[in-house]
């Protein structure tokens, strides 16, 4: 036998390995992606599974769900992509469940910037006011109502700069190129505090709430290490990790 | 039947003003760069031939997000533009421009280089010894012999600008009608699933980008034959 022959047979012999029954593909919103390598680590080590973690957008990945994209579970950033996935036959029927309810805030990165009430957005001293594109992202659509219901959506609005995701209106506020903006709070804490600037924790009635759905895709009905990732989420456990991101579930 | 919204419209004329725009200013500042590049023997020519390619390497976003620090309140050139009284350049037209200018610096200066680069000294040399200062001799001499090199520069400017999108996407900020071009236009209604829109814009954008290519070189190859 050629080496070269001898060489295929072992790469074909390790593929197997490669592609791992007991991993549960999952495409993880970006906006998650920090909670949710934590929550991974913490899987592995009690399950013995490995949660292979993917991160985008959440319109990405249902254009990429809806072409065969191999993922077993879509933690989304919003709770209509993955209803409208399991409509349309690509989630299993009533798999659905919310993993965290994403809480807004106003936040700017210099310190006493921003007050507890958010009395700044009344005294208009700003050129520009990041957030997330309200068509896109369920956290710019939360700034909007909670302009609308503050009465100062028209006051307000012609300084917006509006960034693809949340990830973006962060950059747009720490780089300092926008004084103030919303973004969400699982960004601006760490262990439980404000790691930098000022902040105005909207309170929640002001807008709709900002739930974040999981879904058992089509792909991963029936896979084991799928089953034990969405129990694993709906754990005590699971949920207090969550929780010290700035998430409520 | 779906048509293009108003806001598809504006899109669309923005990309065309920011990529016109952008095109003759760096076919303005791209030339001297690349007859530079193409005559010196100083030691400059490989680090900053380097330099003018180094946008390649960074994915556009990363490079978006370097010129926000840069032209923000903090970054330096952000401080020299308010020191200067022309305020902060992120969020504006002119701050797509000049980073768009940046961003595609390398597919104008190449090209005219090269064809710079591929005259070689004799022409000038024949030009200087029938009494042509060296300036009249860049104008009547190289620049006609470079004209190929010139086209293709201005057609990969053009285009490269039109279908650009990380980098306005960080420097731009999404305002309609000052910053929200076609690309960035296309993406949030992918984004948004409204694929139907989606297609139109795209595919409005590859056949106009395709007719204005085609009759470029068209024209191009008519001129060489003459």
């Amino acid at each position: 036998m050629s080496p070269f022959i001898k060489a295929l047979l072992l790469c074909a012999a390790a593929l197997p390995g490669l592609v791992r029954a007991d991993a549960v593909q999952v495409a993880v919103a970006a906006n998650f992606s920090a909670p949710a390598r934590l929550l991974a680590a913490d899987f592995e080590k009690d399950t013995g599974h490995k949660a292979v973690l993917i991160f985008g957008s959440t319109g990405q990945f249902y254009a990429q769900i809806k072409n065969g994209a191999p993922f077993d579970v879509f933690l989304a950033a919003d709770e209509t992509t993955p209803a409208r996935l399991e409509q349309e036959g690509n989630a299993a029927a009533g798999s659905r469940f919310t993993y965290a309810t994403g809480r807004l805030v106003l936040w700017s990165a210099k310190p006493g910037y921003v007050d507890d009430k958010g009395e700044v957005l009344k005294k208009g001293q700003f050129r520009h006011v990041s957030i997330a594109n309200p068509k896109l992202a369920p956290y710019g659509a939360a700034a909007i109502e909670t302009l609308n219901s503050l009465k100062l959506l028209d006051a307000v609005q012609p300084r917006f700069v509006q960034a693809e995701n949340i990830a973006q209106a962060y950059q747009f506020i720490a780089t300092g190129n926008a004084e103030l903006g919303f973004v969400a709070l699982a960004q601006v804490m760490k262990d439980s505090k404000l790691a930098a600037g000022s902040a105005w924790i909207v309170p929640a009635n002001r807008h709709q709430p900002i739930r974040q759905d999981a879904a058992l895709l089509a792909r991963g009905v029936g896979k084991p290490a799928a089953t034990a990732w969405l129990g694993y989420l709906k754990g005590t456990k699971a949920q207090a990790i969550i929780k010290s991101f700035g998430y409520e579930i | 039947m779906i048509s293009p919204t108003p806001a598809d419209l504006a899109a669309i004329w923005l990309s065309l003003r920011l990529a016109t725009v952008t095109t003759v200013l760096l076919l303005l500042i791209g030339t001297p760069i690349a007859w530079w590049l193409a005559r010196t023997r100083s030691w400059w020519k490989g680090p900053l031939g380097a330099v003018v390619a180094l946008p390649l390497v960074l994915p556009p976003t990363v490079l978006g997000f370097y010129l926000l620090l840069l032209l923000g309140p903090e970054g330096m050139v952000g401080r020299f533009t308010q020191w200067a009284g022309l305020g902060l350049l992120p969020f504006t037209f002119p701050g797509l421009v000049v980073a768009s200018v940046l961003y595609s610096m390398p597919f104008v200066v190449q090209p005219i280089q090269n064809a710079f680069e591929a005259i070689g000294e004799k022409p000038l040399e024949a030009a200087a010894t029938l009494r042509a200062t060296p300036l009249d001799a860049f104008f009547s001499v190289a620049v006609p012999l470079a004209r190929p090199g010139f086209i293709t520069a201005a057609i990969l400017g053009f285009a490269h600008t039109v279908g650009e999108f990380g980098v306005v996407l960080m420097i731009g900020g999404n305002i309609p009608e000052q910053t929200r071009v076609a690309s960035v236009q296309i993406y949030d209604h992918v984004e948004a699933l409204e694929y139907a829109q989606a297609h139109w814009l795209a595919g409005g954008m590859v056949v106009f980008s395709f007719l204005v290519l085609l009759a470029l070189y068209t024209l191009n190859s008519r001129a060489h034959r003459r």
